[in-house]
């Protein structure tokens, strides 16, 4: 089964120049009782966006017009804390295809490149330069080049390299998934299935 | 080539290698819940496959069910929903299914061990992160997301790059009041909350050998709030003494063709780590976290340290102090609380309820506290009954509830109001996380009690 393919990607970008986004902020656990995978953009971010009587706080940056497209840039050690997916689908759901940050959490990785939303690993002084453009001018376009895995900032051509293994590469660009893989050596899972000792 | 016990368990689990690309790693048990779950029996609806063994899988009901009356009906529309959706999908496909009231229902991670499902060298997942708990009994045993549950359903396996090894060294004896929550929390405000990303952990040395299952248990759930994918123990006699003659334990033929795998799984010697840390045992003290991620923690008896000292998480030190409402250079003994949770998959098994009641037996609950003590499943609920602790509960005014992950992510009607202050023994100190504008304090079963008591952050070994 896949989801939508991944190659390049030109956008403008929202800031969120915060360490540590862990998942409960990504979305709230009481919006996870769903039992399809649709509306948790809407929750994305809950409780930096709104306030607990549901008014918008107008100083989180999504709720800042002048900010906007389909990249998320956020701060070091972005996506810890809990394993659900949902935050995920949130990210997908809001409009994002890809989150930009000097490091991820892993199972949040993951998550992310298990739905096709590209997370993007960056130098912390590259993170840095694209805080300070965005700033600077909130049109700011970054290009994700996943082909040549390579993130650049459109206007001053500063750029950088990106890694990711090759299979998940396919796999983004292709949108295909894993299930797709397994389902195919499922003669040679049988086969260890029979021979486990647990 | 010297192995790490981390080497040995993966290697014997890996079907294939994918070069430049992910290990396909063959899951020997897998445990779901009613939020983690529902979307991937979705997507095995829309292939049209079932699960390949449903034998292998475990479902229980645990993360938004009611800690009060769970005998009527459950109240809230949405969780009623996706526990129903669980025990539908479990039914139809043949799994296990231990939903509300059932004898063996509790947390996913207190009864996989309760019952033998979890075991040695053994891969563990589970749509949770916690799952790194199992880690305890020398499994690798770590949490995935929803499209890895579907996975695991439709085939057993799921791709995984091999993590980095980190081995974490700890040797000397505890200090008196100090509990495997402490050697947790500990570690990670030194490692910080991402220190171990991209690692799997192995503890070694005596502090973890002198630690009794439940506390390995304790401290391998944990692994994950260093960001580590779980964390494991080697089995040794303590393990096997555990494990014997549960329900889902090997037996008969099964059983010694387990021991010969069991036998092996140690790190042997001259065996290489990619990172190493050593403490001592008696560095430790009683911790208390004061911020907003698991590792700005600290010695009960220390201050807040001041944001010019900090290395991780600068730019955001100071926002997560405000959301406390706290201040540099603070103390934290003596500052009010409002709310005592006890339990969790971290501190919900019956040593932390013993640990509990061995600091309230003969007090009372401060005026100033709301106490809510929730077993981690019905098995330790029994246990604090038949044990006469819940006597000792009585008698100090504390109340218990029904087994359930209740406050810790406050799925459920257990929400600490906004703004008020719970010392809490589960793992997550995030914002919100025990509900809107929360401020949770990570501590451990006697930090807690001694809070509940006296209604203030009290050092327990003034009370023990």
């Amino acid at each position: 089964m896949s989801y939508e393919s991944f190659k390049v990607l030109k956008s403008s970008a929202v800031p969120l120049p915060i360490e540590n986004v862990d998942t409960d902020q990504i979305i709230p656990a009481r919006f996870l009782k769903a039992t399809e995978r649709k509306g948790f953009g809407e929750n994305l971010f809950r409780d930096w966006r709104f306030t607990q009587d549901n008014r918008i706080k107008n100083d989180f940056v999504l709720n800042n017009p002048i900010y906007s497209g389909k990249i998320l840039v956020g701060g070091n050690n972005f996506g810890s804390g809990s394993s659900r997916e949902h935050a995920a689908w949130a990210i997908y759901d809001y409009g994002f295809r890809c989150v930009v940050s000097s490091f991820f959490a892993d199972i949040f990785k993951n998550n992310c490149l298990n739905i096709g939303v590209l997370p993007v690993e960056v130098s912390r002084s590259f993170l840095n330069h694209i805080f300070e453009a965005i700033y600077n001018d909130t049109k700011t376009e970054l290009k994700i080049d996943l082909p040549n895995q390579l993130i650049s900032m459109c206007d001053s051509k500063l750029s950088e390299n990106f890694e990711i293994n090759s299979y998940k590469k396919e796999n983004m660009i292709n949108g295909y998934d894993d299930i797709d893989y397994l389902y195919n050596m499922k003669l040679d899972i049988e086969q260890f299935e029979s021979k486990s000792p647990l | 080539m010297a192995k790490t016990l981390f080497d040995k368990v993966w290697d014997a689990h890996v079907v294939r290698r994918i070069k430049n690309g992910p290990d396909v790693l063959f899951i020997d048990r897998h445990m779901i819940h009613e939020v983690t779950s529902p979307v991937a029996f979705l997507g095995l609806k829309k292939r049209k496959v079932s699960v390949l063994y449903p034998k292998r899988t475990f479902a229980t009901a645990d993360h938004n069910t009611p800690t009060k009356n769970q005998h009527l009906p459950v109240t809230d529309p949405e969780s009623k929903n996706q526990l129903e959706a669980l025990e539908k999908n479990a039914n139809e496909h043949g799994i296990s299914y231990w939903g509300l009231g059932h004898k063996k229902n509790g947390i996913v991670h207190v009864v996989g061990p309760e019952y033998g499902i979890t075991q040695p060298g053994a891969t563990i997942v589970c749509g949770d992160s916690h799952t790194s708990t199992h880690g305890a009994f020398g499994a690798i045993a770590f949490g995935i997301g929803t499209s890895e549950v579907e996975m695991v359903l439709a085939t057993q396996c799921i791709m995984q790059p091999k993590p980095k090894k980190m081995r974490i060294t700890i040797d000397g004896k505890l200090n008196n009041g100090v509990t495997p929550k402490d050697v947790a929390l500990f570690i990670i405000s030194k490692l910080t909350t991402s220190g171990a990303t991209g690692y799997f952990v192995e503890y070694h040395g005596e502090v973890f050998r002198e630690l009794s299952m439940e506390g390995r248990m304790t401290v391998c759930n944990l692994s994950i709030e260093m960001g580590a994918r779980g964390g494991m123990i080697a089995p040794d006699s303590k393990t096997f003494e555990y494990i014997k003659d549960r329900e889902f334990t090997p037996k008969g033929e099964d059983l010694l063709k387990t021991k010969e795998y069991w036998s092996t799984l140690f790190t042997d010697k001259g065996a290489k780590f990619d990172k190493e840390f050593f403490f001592k045992g008696s560095e430790i003290d009683p911790m208390i976290t004061f911020g907003t991620n698991p590792g700005m923690g600290i010695s009960i008896t220390k201050s807040i340290p001041k944001a010019r000292d900090v290395d991780n998480g600068k730019l955001t030190y100071i926002k997560s102090l405000d959301y406390m409402g706290y201040k540099e250079g603070e103390s934290m003994l003596g500052k009010p609380i409002d709310y005592v949770f006890i339990g969790s998959c971290t501190n919900g098994r019956i040593e932390d309820f013993r640990a509990f009641a061995s600091i309230v037996s003969g007090h009372k609950r401060s005026k100033n506290v709301t106490a809510w003590l929730v077993p981690g499943s019905h098995k330790v609920m029994e246990a604090i009954k038949n044990e006469g602790l819940l006597e000792i509960f009585k008698d100090a005014e504390f109340e218990l509830r029904e087994p359930g992950c209740s406050a810790c992510l406050a799925m459920n009607d257990d929400k600490i109001p906004a703004g008020k202050y719970a010392v809490s023994t589960s793992n997550r100190n995030f914002e919100g996380r025990q509900g809107p504008g929360a401020r949770t304090l990570l501590a451990s079963p006697l930090v807690a009690a001694a809070a509940a008591i006296t209604g203030k952050i009290t050092d327990p070994r003034s009370l023990i």
